[in-house]
């Protein structure tokens, strides 16, 4: 029936670890580019302008609703079409970022709009400018309620990127598939693999939700 | 399109009201919410402004802070167009850039306050000051401790607004817009959200205001017998226009129109 | 060649992708909620095991990647004895890690029916499972259902990994029309724009017109 075969396990195990590395890299690199983004497109969406706003919005559906790992296949084969060749890193850092700018966006429009009307008021009042309303008074407000959809991007993140494996990135999946396909043994390497994932995105969440409880405290809203 | 020809790029002249509401129209929709107004202040005079809901006295705050736009009319600050600018010899519709400049003279305390949250009452005072008129942070805060002295608050300076209670955030509030040194003051119900036994705290403020100031101000209130004390003039609206005006003595002692005798026996009643 | 004759050569092999992926969505989705609904009740079970076994079936499932099951699911399981078809793995996976996430959007949608509610049921005598069935579900549903909006697109969009484990569907036929015409944005854009389609002029136009129906039921209209 089964078979597990500790020896094979440790085997493989430095392979994993080295390849975890380009994983938490990847999932860093791409959230990072998502949350200054995503920061970009909600503040993009509060324009007067409104043509900018209904383009912003539509595409921030867009990638929304569409799959990522077809995201990644058009970044990374679409370059090439047209003569820019990407390397596989560079392809899949541009795919997540955005996709998850998009998801973040949102989480920052609800952040921004839970900001009573009030304060807004208060800025005018003082007559301070926009930029200084935007960066002293309205976004420090609209982060403690974005936390918490932050921290499940950021877990999200780090759970999408053995898509990355598609266009071959050297990250966990690709290692996992590269091993079994070599070994002829899937059994060790997939469930490696996932434990590995439980190991980290498990304590993940539970930092984050302490995190967004400290941050909480210590801008004094509580 | 109203014909702004008839609007003077500037007020000039011996007596220059530091406010003044020039055919001031506002509404929304359908709905006309100010008709028409007329109105003056003149610098340090304290104008009191009552009247039943809906009757525009809010507004009229709301549009001198800019915070609603005008439908008709101009209103005028220290003899300057405060909504509209000159060009090319005639008044046009101010840019925001304009805009921002005209209103840095007006002050503005709320009905809920609005402190910043993620501020202390010492820091919700020096942001103005420092990030408006680029003060340096000692002379920001040497300002902003002697208004939180002045306010009574100067103990909790450290504190943050959800430490505080409503009468205590108020006079923060109060102590913020000052630390501006805004030309004319406004007061938009700054009582009203407030526990009976602490709004003796707020209006004793104002009262020194009042007294040690030559500060224009402007005051929408349902505390008539405060307003009665301490004001040089009250105006009375109904549906948009100034049904009746004059010295607190002369409109609450003897109103003349039947629209204020009613009003003002309603609120006595009530009390 | 112009995008329409592009279009115009590889429809029929869009439609087919297209069936494959509506067939997998509803699969899964049926399965999601199946599992969502059986999971997230005996989350609220009084049993510690009963609860402690749908707990370990949603953190297993939540926190690692879709992907990974779905290589687990069909190279692994074998091993146990369990082969099933690419097509049957698919959806299974998709399901089961849905599933996973739709548990914890029915417990929330439970916890905030009002404390009256129950109180209500249990002064008239109901039994559990009719309080549950009659007063307590209908709420939690109308509750739900805007989450559950966001959750259906999340598994449309994951039902496009299962191309990799070679199941037909938009996504592969997509790849294979890439591989053999090398036209990656009008291969990979269409398929793009036939997943977005989908999404939000299809599956959110369906379960916003659910929300208004059920709301009209419930009287919140």
């Amino acid at each position: 029936m089964f078979d597990w075969r500790w020896d094979f396990a440790f085997e493989i195990l430095p392979r994993f670890l080295q390849a975890m590395l380009n994983t938490l890299a990847a999932a860093g690199v791409g959230y990072g580019i998502a949350v200054v983004l995503g920061l970009v497109f909600a503040l993009a969406q509060r324009t007067p302008s409104r043509i900018v706003t209904i383009v912003v919005r539509e595409c921030v559906e867009f990638i929304r609703s569409t799959p990522l790992v077809l995201q990644i296949f058009f970044v990374f084969f679409v370059g090439p079409q047209f003569g820019i060749r990407l390397s596989p890193w560079v392809a899949g850092m541009i795919a997540i970022g955005l996709h998850y700018s998009a998801y973040l966006s949102e989480v920052y429009r609800g952040g921004l709009d839970s900001v009573p009307k009030g304060q807004w008021e208060a800025c005018t009042a003082l007559n301070l400018s926009t930029t200084k309303t935007y960066f002293r008074v309205i976004i420090p407000q609209a982060l403690p309620p974005s936390l918490a959809g932050m921290g499940n991007y950021l877990v999200g993140i780090f759970k999408d990127t053995p898509m990355l494996s598609v266009i071959g990135v050297a990250e966990l999946m690709q290692a996992a598939n590269g091993i079994g396909g070599s070994h002829y043994r899937y059994l060790e390497p997939y469930t490696m693999v996932g434990i590995i994932f439980l190991a980290i995105s498990l304590p993940a969440a539970g930092l984050i939700r302490v995190f967004e409880a400290w941050m909480r405290k210590k801008l004094g809203m509580n | 399109m109203e014909d702004m020809s008839q609007y003077p790029l500037e007020l000039t002249g011996p007596d220059v009201p530091m406010v003044r509401f020039m055919n001031v129209t506002k509404s929304y929709g359908a709905l006309t919410v100010l008709d028409s107004l007329d109105l003056d202040v003149s610098e340090g005079e304290m104008v009191t402004v009552i009247g039943p809901s809906g009757s525009g006295k809010t507004t009229v705050l709301r549009m001198l802070m800019t915070l609603e736009t005008i439908n008709g009319g101009v209103i005028y600050v220290d003899g300057k167009p405060l909504t509209h600018m000159g060009k090319n010899g005639v008044l046009v519709p101010a840019d925001p850039k304009y805009l921002r400049l005209a209103r840095s003279s007006i002050g503005m305390c709320f009905q809920h306050f609005n402190l910043f949250p993620h501020m202390t009452a010492l820091q919700n005072c020096i942001e103005g000051p420092m990030q408006v008129l680029g003060l340096p942070k000692n002379e920001a805060r040497e300002r902003s401790e002697e208004l939180l002295s002045m306010v009574g608050m100067i103990d909790k300076k450290d504190q943050h607004p959800s430490r505080l209670s409503g009468g205590q955030q108020q006079r923060v509030a109060i102590a913020r817009a000052l630390a501006m040194r805004p030309k004319v003051m406004l007061f938009d119900e700054v009582t009203s959200a407030l526990d009976p036994e602490v709004i003796g705290e707020v209006t004793g403020v104002i009262r020194k205001l009042v007294a040690e100031h030559n500060l224009t101000m402007l005051m929408v209130t349902h505390q008539m017998a405060f307003a009665r004390d301490i004001s040089d003039r009250v105006c009375f609206f109904y549906q948009g226009k100034i049904e009746e005006q004059g010295a607190p003595e002369s409109l609450f002692g003897n109103p003349q129109r039947e629209r204020t005798q009613q009003f003002l026996s309603a609120v006595k009643a009530a009390d | 060649m112009s995008y329409w004759e592009f279009l115009a050569q590889n429809a029929p092999r869009y439609l087919d992708g297209t069936l494959v992926t509506i067939a997998q969505f509803f699969l899964s989705a049926t399965l999601a909620i199946l599992v969502a609904l059986t999971a997230g009740l005996m989350k609220m079970s009084r049993n510690a095991a009963v609860r402690w076994t749908a707990g370990t079936y949603i953190e297993i499932f939540r926190g690692t990647s879709l992907l990974i099951q779905l290589y687990w699911i069909f190279f692994v399981l074998p091993l146990f004895g369990l082969t099933l078809d690419k097509f049957y793995a698919g959806f299974v996976a998709v399901g089961l890690n849905l599933g996973a996430y739709g548990a914890e959007l029915v417990r929330g949608g439970i916890q905030s029916v009002p404390k009256g509610q129950w109180e209500a049921a249990y002064a008239i005598s109901m039994s559990p499972a009719k309080r549950m069935y009659r007063i307590i579900l209908p709420q939690a549903f109308l509750n739900m259902l805007p989450p559950w909006g966001n959750l259906m697109i999340e598994l449309l969009k994951a039902t496009a990994l299962v191309s990799l484990i070679s199941v037909t569907d938009l996504m592969f036929e997509a790849k294979q029309i890439n591989g053999s015409t090398f036209l990656s944005a009008q291969a990979f854009g269409t398929a793009l724009i036939i997943y977005y389609i989908f999404a939000r002029l299809i599956v959110t136009p369906f379960m916003r017109w659910l929300e208004r129906v059920m709301a009209r039921k419930m009287g919140r209209a």
